[in-house]
């Protein structure tokens, strides 16, 4: 049973390629060029240094925005530092700003990532795994709804979801919330293609006949091999729980239960507010301690997130 | 991307607003309306205790919330704030057609008011004693919240207007501060000669600063009578604001920046954009917003039309109201007449809320405030002043939200392309009727 683990061949580019095996395949490409040929395209250079500084400019802006004072925004270049550098000033005000409401709201968007995502990343292995590895009628109507579910944006669902939620009384709770982040459609299916791809069949027959129960063989066999996927899985869905605006925003009113993309939009629309507090210099650093945690979760999932050790590794 | 938000936003709040409008008018039987209330029944309601939930983003209102909670011990005030404009409107939308999770009280601009009241939205508050505080406010404001013996909202603050102008930029180029719009289209031609990175105002096109203008030019485009509405930009007001505000638009003199964004904030402080004509409520958003060019401005009274002449308008403001399906209305009443019209209204102006009350409006206390940030002006005279100009038959749309998320498709369209401005308001008054007409107004010709 363990055999085929060990004798792990390296990645085949196998169909379909989810996300999670595009990451090395560019990397080896990128190896051979620089060993033998020098052969270079300027096209796409250029191109990919477009991208490059696409991606980076933003990040760059709010870095060197958030050591701004708010008279400092308003009277030096965007794109260089004020005379005065208040980065720590700054950071420290953010969290105590508003009796420290932004702590409130670092813990609120946590937690719906742990239990949303993590969630949602749970029901996506589970089901995904049932699906591609057992046979049950009306499997082909599930992945009907499966692939229309995966259509529909969130948006689109969310003014019906709330007023279903409504009735059940459940709207301006950290449910309203959390349950809507527990269905991941994407998840489920990269889960399923995954997990079809990954598992040898042979590799589940031989464990049952070694006497090993559904439970068992899922947690000792299945598991491990899927772990690339569920790692992005857990990505995806935590990027998306992190980032979701508009079902808080339609879902909550009590800025206690915000998260931090609600919260910080608050604070942003005080500038539009009769009275208001403008705080942009809080925004601002507000902003780019939320991307933090994303960036960290990132570099700490990244070695987990290869392709599928066993796929390709039994001769069928 | 900001702005494509608030589109979006718009939208939902427009189609919540839809919703209920069809649920609302179904399900709310005006007992509210008939019901008596009277003065001890809200002294009852008092002694009882109990809560009241609030939904307003007015900044002030977290003192006079404590101050009110340490006078009525047994009441709790649960203010729900940090948003406002659409935001605010699609929740409280939402909300109501859900029929569940209502506030007790809930802020609402007097551009918003009627699109509420007339779905009966809201809860007429004449009863309660409201209709007697009347002569507490200026005209304007309790026009705006009033709709003959019915009182649909107290007045929070209000807007009179005045114009902000940079001294220091004034100053540097030696120009007069404009006293007639005529002046005014002139001084905008030499800052921008003398320096073309100087405009005299910032305008991309806002519906909320038009119809002010238009206000103030003695155009009255709106006329509604119940669900019997007039539209009509054809009058001498509004040609004397198109004519003038064209000639900026022609030689492009005004900034194309838009108003609340981080971009506007740094043309008011590095003296790109020289002048501002805002409510009386800006001071304390200069304060905050622009804290580095404290000291470059100061206070004006409105250009005149015609030399002389000192006809004013309201921009912004906002009321204070209790939604028809509040739980708790006398409590809710209670705390809207103290934060209003009672002990909060002192409390609130102590914190720059601009009032709507004739009192503070009179009181030397008020008038003689020196503005540090006006280096030292004693601005509240002419805002004060300003108040008492501003006329008082002007009214908005029972669907001004809607009206207002149309107008940079119409109107707006001046702004980045060769159509005139007239022309903006009339595509802006016909895509007004049309909506009208689909929501069942009578539209008069």
């Amino acid at each position: 049973m363990s055999t085929p683990l060990t004798t792990a061949s390296p990645p085949a580019p196998a169909e379909p390629a989810g996300p999670g095996r595009s990451a090395p395949r560019l990397r080896t490409a990128g190896r051979k060029h620089s060993a033998g040929r020098p052969k270079r395209s300027v096209l796409l250079t250029v191109l990919a240094t477009l991208v490059v500084v696409y991606t980076v400019v933003p990040l760059v802006w709010l870095l060197i925005n958030a050591t701004k004072t708010q008279a400092g925004l308003a009277d030096s270049n965007g794109l260089w530092f004020a005379h005065d550098f208040a980065l720590w000033d700054n950071i420290r005000d953010t969290f105590t700003y508003d009796d420290g409401v932004f702590t409130r709201w670092l813990l609120n968007t946590l937690m719906y990532v742990v239990l949303g995502a993590g969630g949602a990343t749970l029901l996506a292995v589970l089901g995904g795994y049932a699906l591609a590895k057992f046979d049950f009628p009306g499997k082909k109507g599930i992945f009907a709804v499966v692939i229309g579910a995966v259509a529909v944006p969130g948006t689109a669902l969310a003014v019906p979801t709330f007023l279903m939620f409504s009735k059940m009384g459940l709207t301006d709770t950290p449910w309203a919330v959390i349950i809507p982040s527990l269905v991941s459609p994407f998840g489920l299916y990269l889960m399923w293609v995954f997990a079809t791809e990954a598992i040898p069949t042979e590799l589940l027959e031989a464990a049952r006949i070694d006497g090993a129960g559904e439970a068992r063989t899922f947690f000792t066999v299945a598991l491990p091999l899927l772990s690339p996927g569920i790692v992005t899985v857990l990505l995806f869905t935590t990027v998306a729980t992190w980032n979701n605006y508009f079902l808080p925003l339609i879902m909550l009113k009590n800025s206690d239960w915000y998260p931090l993309t609600l919260g910080l939009s608050a604070w942003n629309s005080q500038a539009e507010t009769i009275g208001g507090d403008v705080i942009f210099n809080l925004v601002i650093t507000g902003s780019l301690l939320t991307i933090l945690p994303l960036i960290a979760a990132f570099l700490l999932l990244q070695k987990y997130w290869q392709s599928g050790l066993a796929a390709g590794s039994v001769k069928e | 991307m900001r702005r494509k938000t608030g589109r979006l936003l718009r939208g939902m709040a427009l189609l919540s607003t839809l919703a209920l409008g069809a649920t609302a008018c179904g399900s709310s039987d005006d007992s509210s309306d008939t019901k008596a209330v009277s003065a001890s029944d809200v002294q009852a309601a008092l002694k009882k205790g109990g809560s009241v939930t609030v939904w307003s983003w007015e900044p002030t209102l977290k003192t006079v919330a404590a101050d009110f909670e340490k006078k009525y011990p047994k009441v709790k005030i649960n203010l729900v704030s940090e948003r406002s404009g659409d935001k605010h409107y699609t929740a409280l939308s939402n909300a109501i057609s859900a029929g569940k999770g209502v506030p007790d009280v809930a802020q609402v601009e007097y551009f918003a008011l009627g699109q509420y009241s007339l779905t009966k939205g809201l809860t007429n508050l004449a009863p309660y004693g409201a209709d007697k505080l009347a002569s507490k406010y200026t005209p304007g404001p309790w026009n705006a919240v009033s709709d003959g013996d019915k009182v649909y909202g107290l007045p929070m603050d209000s807007g009179p207007m005045a114009l902000f102008y940079n001294k220091k930029v004034f100053d540097k180029y030696k120009i007069a501060v404009p006293t007639t719009w005529d002046e005014y289209v002139d001084a905008a031609r030499k800052l921008h000669k003398a320096d073309p990175k100087v405009y005299i105002a910032n305008d991309a096109g806002d519906a909320g600063f038009t119809t002010s203008m238009l206000w103030q030019a003695g155009s009255r485009p709106y006329k509604v009578d119940g669900t019997k509405v007039k539209i009509d930009f054809a009058d001498a007001g509004a040609k004397k604001y198109t004519d003038t505000w064209q000639k900026l638009l022609d030689e492009k003199l005004v900034s194309p920046i838009n108003g609340w964004t981080d971009d506007w904030y740094k043309g008011l402080g590095d003296g790109t954009i020289a002048t501002l004509a805002s409510g009386a409520w800006m001071p304390a958003n200069f304060a905050s917003g622009v804290p580095g060019a404290k000291g470059d401005w100061r206070a004006a009274p409105m250009p005149a039309w015609t030399k002389g002449d000192k006809a004013s308008a309201e921009n912004g403001g906002s009321s204070l109201t209790v939604p028809a399906l509040a739980e708790n209305k006398e409590l809710a009443y209670a705390f809207v007449e103290y934060a209003n019209a009672g002990d909060g209204v002192q409390t609130r102006v102590k914190q720059g809320a601009f009032p709507a009350t004739t009192a503070e409006l009179k009181s030397t206390e008020f008038q003689n405030t020196k503005f540090d940030y006006f280096g030292g002006q004693e601005a509240n005279k002419i805002f004060a002043e300003s108040a008492a100009n501003v006329a008082s038959d002007w009214s908005y749309l029972p669907f001004q939200q809607y009206a207002n998320s149309i107008f940079n498709d119409t109107v707006g369209k001046a702004y980045v392309s060769g159509t005139k401005l007239a022309d903006g308001l009339k595509t802006w008054q016909e895509a007004s009727v049309k909506y009208g007409e689909e929501q069942g107004f009578t539209i008069e010709k």
